[in-house]
């Protein structure tokens, strides 16, 4: 039985925006900071070393952690403005 | 006490208390057997999905990995700790929903196609089962090392281990065992690499020391590391040196491979709530990253103690390399494994250690009476001998030992539920025999399991030359086939079963033919079309790093096919509509 279509489609979308910036983050953090755009911070030392490389072998694991409990608080409130919780 | 009796101690106490659990969390219904009741605590399931996907590999070979290229293979790090950010959002909370218990049966049910379904079993055995042999030959070997039985003796005693408790228990049975396994494994793993650390950096948190300063020379440890490696010849360490896009590609690779792995996913079929799978996999991670943050400082550390070992004095002086005579113990025992090999290509009596492929060195090294690099080390030796090496007490080198076996037993263990699932669940219930009772499913299951064990123990025993290569294999259709397929099924309602099904053959073909291209036709040696080296690769782009292209070509198949057929039944809409949604999902069974 599918209740309340229209709530749920924007209970979708929420989710999906939610999910877009997550991965941006997700994306930046990574492939971003810590490969492609490594040459542009390198003058911000660290270390011994530069930024990209923090991002590389730490920060990005930092980051992707603190994504998916975010994530999952967020959804957490999503789901009870729009009536989804179990 | 000696070395020897500690670690036959400590293995000991922990394969009892592996069958202790075993005994205890005994599977009653096909529900505990395929999810553990849906009972397990999200925090548990962290820990136990912590274990689950770190391998022998991630235990034995990471540190050695990042410490022997240095920053280019942080590919690893990210990839392997990123696809859990894909997990939670885009798969894991909707498959829970969904409330089955295998992967392919997703597939099947949301594309309504049987072929589909089978595609997925066929991807889901064949990354699994190749994976499965690298735990077992880890199993074999860590046996051999440390207990000083018979790698296939010590691969027997693994393989009843499993079988008590994976048999028996089911996922309800290798969900308890792998907490316990990863509390051994991150002990193991965290102690050697703080005293290290503590060493050298003067820091008590290995991730910490790494970008701290050295007690050696006061500079930070990094900017001595560097230094002290490209005065040898070797390419600098934080420096980058290969091709960005392949490197890029890698990553992501590796990432979706991750989410796309079938024992990981089932892994979050384990939780009473859809909540709970999002929290479960954010708990994976902290669990996983404590050990993937060391891992960089292990390598990185471990890598200055085998130079500064090695080249005692001033680079280029006579005296300043380390004679074989006065080598330390730690050194003699490794190279008995042959991990370690030393030839005095000058015949002087000293090691050198050094890059004899660096072109530009090579009239300076000549000029000192080099005749090439004398040593071979196996990047695996960095965590095996990390605790004698840093002259550590016997009962770290026997939980390193039980550590290794714990890494190995469990990821196996998860493998083997993945691999009985399927056949018990996809193919005898699904496909040939769909009125088999609860209790003949049940048996169907145990037996499947025990078949799968004996099949990866002779494949362990027995492993086959591809086997180095498997990892490419697993990751390559993991990310090519099952993750684009699931993600499609809940993200885009459109793509029906004909979309579906040719999008993973296309992922899937394109995706192994260009291994097989330069790794040889199902890896038989000598009937690989180019050499497997970066000038013979499309754009730069490795073997092992296709797996994203293969993802890309899945997604384009499947979108345009779709398309141009017809739109999937409303039922099939109103089933995507529903796993979108937490309300509604199955309740906890509390055990």
């Amino acid at each position: 039985m599918r209740q309340g279509s229209t709530s749920d489609e924007a209970y979708w979308k929420a989710n999906l925006s939610l999910i877009r910036n997550i991965l941006i983050i997700w994306a930046l953090v990574s492939f971003g900071f810590g490969i492609i755009l490594r040459p542009l911070l390198s003058g911000i030392a660290i270390g011994g070393t530069d930024l990209g490389f923090w991002f590389a072998q730490q920060g990005s694991i930092i980051i992707f952690i603190i994504l998916i409990f975010y994530y999952a608080f967020r959804m957490n409130a999503i789901d009870r403005k729009f009536g989804a919780e179990e | 006490m000696t070395t020897q009796t500690l670690i036959y101690l400590v293995v000991g106490a922990t394969f009892a208390l592996y069958i202790g659990i075993a005994i205890w969390a005994r599977a009653g219904t096909t529900g505990e057997f395929y999810a553990a009741g849906r009972g397990v605590h999200p925090v548990m399931n962290g820990m136990a999905t912590a274990a689950d996907w770190m391998s022998a590999a991630s235990f034995i070979s990471m540190a050695g990995l990042i410490a022997f290229v240095g920053y280019d293979n942080s590919t690893y790090l990210m990839g392997w700790t990123g696809g859990y950010v894909l997990l939670a959002c885009l798969l894991a909370p909707y498959l829970r929903k969904f409330g089955k218990y295998t992967v392919p049966e997703f597939i099947g049910d949301r594309f309504y196609s049987q072929s589909a379904r089978i595609i997925a079993v066929i991807c889901l055995i064949v990354a699994s089962v190749t994976y499965v042999i690298g735990q077992m030959t880890g199993v074999g070997v860590t046996f051999a090392r440390f207990l000083q039985v018979e790698s296939s003796t010590g691969l027997y005693i693994g393989a009843a281990i499993v079988f008590a408790y994976a048999v028996l228990g089911g996922m309800k049975g290798i969900t308890y065992t792998q907490v316990a396994q990863y509390v051994v494994l991150i002990t193991a793993y965290t102690i050697p690499a703080i005293f290290i650390s503590l060493h050298l950096t003067d820091t008590v948190l290995p991730p910490l020391g790494l970008f701290a300063d050295s007690t050696h020379s006061g500079t930070p440890l990094l900017v001595e590391l560097d230094g002290l490696i490209t005065d040898l010849g070797f390419a600098s360490y934080t420096g980058h040196h290969t091709n960005t896009l392949n490197m890029v590609l890698f990553t992501m690779s590796l990432m979706i491979g991750t989410a796309g792995l079938p024992h990981v996913i089932i892994r979050f079929f384990t939780v009473p709530k859809v909540a709970d799978a999002r929290w479960s996999a954010g708990w994976a991670l902290v669990f996983i990253a404590i050990l993937y943050l060391t891992a960089p400082a292990v390598g990185a550390m471990a890598r200055f103690n085998l130079v500064n070992t090695i080249q005692t004095g001033e680079v280029g002086s006579p005296e300043g390399n380390l004679a074989y005579a006065d080598v330390p113990t730690w050194f003699t025992t490794w190279e008995q494994t042959g991990l370690i090999k030393w030839e005095d290509k000058n015949e002087d009596g000293r090691i050198q250690f050094y890059n004899d492929k660096n072109t530009a060195f090579e009239t300076q090294a000549e000029a000192w009476g080099w005749r090439g690099n004398e040593l071979t080390v196996n990047a695996d030796i960095l965590v095996l001998a990390n605790p004698e090496i840093a002259a550590l007490p016997g009962w770290v080198i026997a939980l390193v030992a039980a550590g290794g076996l714990a890494a190995a037993l469990s990821t196996a263990a998860g493998l083997l539920l993945a691999i009985s699932s399927a056949i018990s669940h996809d193919l005898i219930k699904g496909t040939i025999n769909p009125n088999i009772s609860e209790g003949g499913e049940l048996m169907a299951a145990r037996v499947s399991m025990a078949a799968a064990i004996a099949v990866a123990t002779y494949l362990g025993l027995n492993p086959p030359g591809f086997a180095a290569q498997t990892v490419a294999l697993a990751f390559g259709l993991a990310a090519a086939s099952i993750f684009p397929a699931l993600m499609m099924g809940i993200f885009f309602k459109r793509i029906n079963n004909v979309g579906a099904s040719l999008g993973m053959l296309a992922g899937l073909l394109f995706t192994v033919i260009y291994i097989f291209v330069y790794k040889g036709w199902f890896f038989l040696p000598g009937t690989s079309q180019f050499p497997d080296t970066a000038e013979y690769w499309v754009f730069g782009i490795s073997p092992l790093s296709i797996g994203t292209v293969g993802a890309i070509v899945n997604f384009v198949v499947a979108y345009f096919v779709s398309q141009a057929t017809q739109e999937p039944p409303q039922e099939i809409q109103d089933l995507v509509e529903s796993i979108r949604v937490p309300r509604g999902a199955g309740a906890a069974i509390d055990h």
